[in-house]
């Protein structure tokens, strides 16, 4: 514990959070958070190998709900459960739920890209496209059909703004998005995320390619998204998910070991696995 | 000791070094040294050579010569005398000479090989002339005098300056003659030929009633009138321009009244001052590529080689480009990657490696004869039985080539696909983009300057390709270029001319190779030289791609 830096603020508990039993099956009760999203005993096989064992969690609204645990234990994979982009992969095969407006998301009728555009997604490394800084954040406006310029304008700006980007940028929005630096293009793709006004904000590890002053801007502004959007972060540091999270949820070899308010798991976990690594004797 | 220094050597990998700089070495060599021979070869072609004159005594009767220089080579004594050439005895080898002596009409060659010794008082008189002709090749001699109507003409000036006056009014003639005959009776021609075929196919259909046939034949009647006015005016105009000549002195004495409507260019390049020259060297230069050829091809220019070499090798990029992508997208994004996609690469990579003979003979059997003869009985019964697309012509050739290029480019762009990164594609699908919005708006964008790598490989290939082409559409003299100005304009039916076979043409088919040959070494470079433009047009097209998607480089 010692070597961890907790900022007190995070640390002072919330009233009105009351955790429930904590076992690996089961999934604690948020009573006074509404839920945006409930995952349900899922399973997810790549070919014959189980990836994620039999886990159930919630995502509570407006809250940064962090993800931990050593690589490979399958944290990305669940993120990407999210919004559907395990698709992608043939071998991926999935059993279980997870609910959103009491509708499962992997039902047939649902339709991937609207639930990929409520459901955002930033990823490990900035991926903007070779585009004006302009374009990147209005091609998801564009997707949905926006056309006016004027419309257009309006939503770059706020969503430029939201991202904290704009003072850098907004002298040269015509400008390559390859032009910037890795935090800035990093902001952006955040920025592009937002400008889709999507519900669930995902982050998967978005400052493990960053320098620590691009990081400390990630934070503050994934603390400031927060009012507005539901986040749900992955990042294999611990001090970043201390810092930053309401809720956390330690995995490890697919399995969901502990979950509960980052307070308690960081201060008293309930497993040992989950005390040993947060305390740097695994992983 | 010195056993170490070697090994030393050998382990810093110097051998190597000089090895690879070696072949670099050679390689430049060798691609500098093709490249500046055709060059040097081809374009000296067209500097004024001097006009030689000479005695000749080595054969029986001593002779007056005159003529060019042509090529000089040292000849074994014996070969001559085995040769059945007399040859005083005393040398061990004989100097031999090339002579172009022009005025084919008169000895019946244009080229003759004299020896070296027999040759005396050799001069270059600056009086000596040389005309350019229509028919019969060069003619070498002397001005004696122009004539007006078979009658000399009494001027102030020079007979020289006269001449060069009276073969540019020969020449403003020859236009409007060329007009009239190529483009007003071309249209015709070109509208007879429509009513032919209107009368032909109302015939087929069975309503050629009697209103039509009135209304056909006034027609007709009308076409016939307007091309009866420009006959007169042709009849006319070929009085006038027949009506003077140049009479000249040849080499053995003989005077010619030679027509000056066959007449192209004069010249005296014994006299010619380096301006002169150079005046000369451009001009033929610029005959070269923008003329009709002339006499079997074997003077003139190539221009119809080069319009039909850079049309078929545009249509072919048109045909190949967005088909070789279109499959490399399906095998590359949409079929389910597995063996029979593994086959289907294979195969596609070995289209590559089969010979272009092959694709020629499947280009004549599959498009010239089963699609072309369908278009035909489909839709141009009334021409029947002349043949409209079921003959070798640029469409089929450009077809042709496009498959037998189509393999390179699928390759390319299924390459540029596969290096676009896995980040981008999913950046674009979080955001809510379909798979096909994802293609449009990222991926073929950034793939773009590989699918120009393949176009530019394709290019590369087919302009260079001329064995397909003999069986799919290319022609020794094609009568009209593939656009003119009769509807529909481009006309994709007809047969071509193209670069590649016009070097293999005039180089060994041409009645005059000799003559021929350094227009072989002009036409291979030209044809070096349309292929790097194209080439390079393209390359500059994907290095502005490739600023524009620079990502892909990390």
């Amino acid at each position: 514990m010692s070597d961890i830096t907790v900022a007190p603020e995070n640390l002072k508990s919330r009233p009105g959070i009351a955790l429930g039993e904590l076992t690996k099956q089961q999934s604690i009760c948020i009573d006074t958070d509404e839920i945006t999203m409930q995952v349900k005993n899922l399973n997810l096989f790549y070919g014959d190998k189980q990836a994620l064992k039999d886990v159930s969690l919630s995502i509570a609204k407006n809250r940064v709900t962090a993800f931990i645990g050593p690589s490979g234990c399958g944290k990305s994979t669940l993120l990407r459960c999210f919004n559907r982009m395990n698709d992608l992969i043939d071998t991926c095969h999935i059993e279980g739920e997870i609910l959103r407006d009491n509708k499962n998301i992997f039902d047939r009728d649902v339709d991937v890209t609207d639930l990929r555009r409520r459901v955002g997604m930033v990823f490990q490394k900035p991926n903007p496209f070779p585009k004006s800084i302009y374009e990147n954040v209005a091609y998801g406006l564009r997707l949905q059909g926006v056309k006016k310029r004027r419309d257009l304008d309006e939503r770059v700006v706020w969503a430029l703004k939201s991202a904290a980007i704009w003072e850098e940028v907004k002298d040269r929005l015509q400008d390559s998005a390859l032009a910037l630096s890795g935090g800035q293009q990093q902001r952006l793709v955040i920025a592009r995320a937002v400008a889709v006004q999507p519900e669930v904000l995902l982050l998967d590890e978005p400052a493990s390619a960053l320098d620590p002053n691009s990081t400390l801007k990630i934070e503050e502004l994934i603390n400031s998204l927060k009012e507005k959007y539901t986040i749900v972060i992955v990042t294999h540091n611990m001090q970043q998910a201390a810092r930053v999270s309401d809720y956390t949820a330690f995995m490890n070899l697919g399995d969901l070991v502990e979950f509960g308010d980052t307070n308690t798991i960081f201060t008293n976990p309930k497993e040992k696995q989950t005390e040993a690594y947060i305390t740097g004797r695994y992983g | 000791m010195k056993k170490m220094v070697i090994k030393k050597w050998v382990d810093k990998g110097t051998p190597w070094v000089w090895l690879n700089a070696g072949a670099i070495a050679i390689s430049i060599i060798m691609v500098v040294g093709l490249l500046g021979l055709i060059a040097v070869k081809g374009l000296s072609h067209f500097w004024p050579k001097p006009i030689f004159t000479a005695v000749y005594q080595a054969d029986d009767k001593p002779y007056q010569l005159i003529g060019e220089l042509v090529e000089t080579e040292a000849v074994d004594h014996q070969r001559l005398v085995d040769l059945g050439v007399k040859v005083p005895p005393g040398f061990d080898e004989v100097q031999r000479h090339l002579v172009k002596t022009g005025n084919r009409e008169v000895y019946g060659t244009d080229f003759r090989w004299v020896l070296g010794y027999g040759l005396i008082d050799m001069s270059y008189p600056a009086e000596l002339v040389l005309l350019e002709r229509t028919e019969w090749g060069n003619f070498y001699g002397y001005l004696v005098e122009v004539r007006e109507s078979g009658k000399p003409i009494n001027s102030d000036s020079s007979q020289w300056s006269v001449l060069v006056e009276r073969l540019q009014r020969a020449q403003e003639l020859q236009q409007k003659i060329d007009y009239i005959e190529k483009d007003e009776i071309g249209v015709i021609n070109y509208e007879v030929e429509r009513l032919r075929l209107k009368t032909r196919s109302l015939e087929l259909k069975g309503q050629l009633t009697a209103d039509r046939v009135a209304e056909i034949s006034l027609q007709r009647a009308q076409l016939d009138e307007d091309y009866e006015v420009l006959q007169a005016r042709l009849n006319e105009l070929y009085i006038q321009i027949r009506r003077d000549s140049v009479y000249m002195e040849a080499m053995d004495g003989s005077r010619h009244d030679i027509a000056l409507v066959n007449v192209v260019r004069t010249s005296k390049p014994n006299s010619l001052n380096f301006s002169g020259k150079v005046s000369y060297y451009l001009e033929h230069l610029h005959e070269f590529v923008f003329a009709d050829p002339r006499e079997a091809n074997t003077e003139g220019g190539v221009f119809p080689a080069i319009f039909g070499t850079v049309m078929m090798v545009m249509l072919m990029s048109v045909m190949v480009t967005p088909f070789g992508v279109v499959a490399a997208i399906y095998l590359r994004e949409y079929a389910k990657q597995g063996t029979l996609t593994r086959i289907i690469r294979i195969a596609v990579n070995n289209l590559a490696g089969v010979p272009s003979i092959v694709y020629g003979v499947f280009g004549l059997g599959f498009f010239v004869y089963f699609l072309g003869g369908s278009i035909d009985e489909l839709f141009y019964p009334e021409s029947s039985p002349a043949p409209v697309f079921g003959t070798p012509g640029l469409l089929w050739a450009s077809l042709t080539l496009a498959l037998l290029t189509l393999p390179v480019v699928i390759v390319a762009t299924e390459e540029g696909l596969a290096r676009i990164p896995r980040s981008l594609r999913e950046g674009s699908l979080a955001l809510g983009a379909t798979k096909a919005e994802t293609l449009w708006r990222v991926v073929l964008p950034m793939a773009s300057p590989a699918m120009m790598t393949g176009l530019i490989l394709a290019i590369a290939r087919a302009a260079g390709e001329v064995a397909p082409l003999m069986l799919v559409g290319v022609v020794k003299l094609a009568p009209s270029l593939p656009i003119d100005g009769n509807f529909p304009y481009v006309h994709l039916e007809r047969k071509f001319m193209h670069l590649g076979f016009h070097i293999y043409d005039v180089g060994f088919q041409s009645p005059n190779v000799e003559a021929a040959r350094p227009l072989v070494y002009a036409t291979a470079l030209l044809l070096v030289i349309v292929i790097a433009s194209l080439n390079l047009t393209a390359v500059m097209l994907r290095n502005r791609l490739r600023e524009r998607y620079k990502a892909l480089e990390n």
